[in-house]
């Protein structure tokens, strides 16, 4: 079981590792600190608090806690989504601002299993719209092409977790198997 | 589909949340129209049945906003996403 302070002590040493600061106010943090505990044991990981998750690993992989959107948000905004994570000045400065939802609506509607056949009536956008299963999901190899990090994912991430390099600098490793004979 | 009605002094407009109940910012949404007498009810859609996602996922999206939460539709017309303080104020001219 996690506790709120395993939740605070995972923030805490991950914000002091991207020289990030956590929410300022205590109140708010605390709903937060719970929001994950909550999502950690409803899931079995800490996906956003202040997203829906589907409950599916896969198709919450980017939600988990520091999430995909993290490091772009607080660069652009000063804070995550949730407001969890936020930049020196706005942690002095007390006024954490809320910020927009970074995540694509396709993945958004993931979240939401069950999902009704669209009608004639209904606009063309229910079909573009509509849950992809997690089987669907195509994992592919990346490789940041400044410092050769590489990862397993649908996409590459928004910022290189190792040398901060911005998503575009990652390509896509086709792997080839030749067979000799 | 589990709707909570919050009462208040102020009835002026039909206020309707959805909320997450795991979110700081409905928390802090939810409690902004406490502090106002403002009536309002709410769902928190984490807690809901798939089938009621998918209508709620639906109607958010007729309103052609992202699926961000708090997500407040006042008189079944205007939708705003997220907890906008001076924007909620402005539409309920409070």
């Amino acid at each position: 079981m996690t506790t709120l302070e395993k939740a605070r002590q995972r923030a805490e040493s991950d914000a002091k590792t991207y020289g990030y600061f956590l929410n300022p106010d205590p109140e708010f943090l605390q709903n937060l600190l719970e929001g994950l505990r909550e999502n950690e044991e409803r899931y079995g990981y800490p996906s956003c608090p202040c997203r829906l998750a589907s409950g599916k690993l896969e198709i919450d992989r980017d939600i988990i806690c520091p999430c995909d959107y993290r490091d772009p948000d607080v660069a652009e905004y000063g804070a995550c989504y949730c407001g969890l994570y936020v930049r020196k000045d706005v942690y002095e400065s007390k006024a954490v601002p809320p910020v927009p939802e970074r995540r694509p609506l396709e993945k958004q509607t993931r979240s939401y299993a069950f999902t009704s056949q669209p009608t004639a009536e209904k606009e063309p956008q229910v079909a573009t719209t509509s849950a992809k299963a997690p089987s669907e999901i195509r994992k592919k190899l990346w490789y940041c092409r400044q410092c050769g990090y590489v990862v397993f994912r649908e996409d590459p991430p928004y910022v290189c977790p190792i040398c901060k390099a911005k998503k575009e600098m990652f390509a896509e490793i086709s792997v080839q198997v030749a067979e000799q004979g | 589909m589990n709707v909570v009605k919050v009462p208040g002094k102020i009835k002026t407009n039909k206020v309707f949340i959805y909320a997450l109940s795991t979110c700081a910012w409905c928390k802090m949404t939810k409690q902004f129209f406490k502090d106002n007498s403002v009536e309002f009810e709410y769902v928190d859609v984490d807690l809901c049945d798939d089938e009621d996602k998918d209508k709620i996922k639906e109607h958010i999206l007729s309103f052609g906003g992202s699926l961000s939460y708090p997500a407040i539709i006042i008189d079944n017309k205007t939708l705003i996403t997220g907890f906008r303080k001076d924007k909620i104020k402005e539409t309920l001219g409070i």
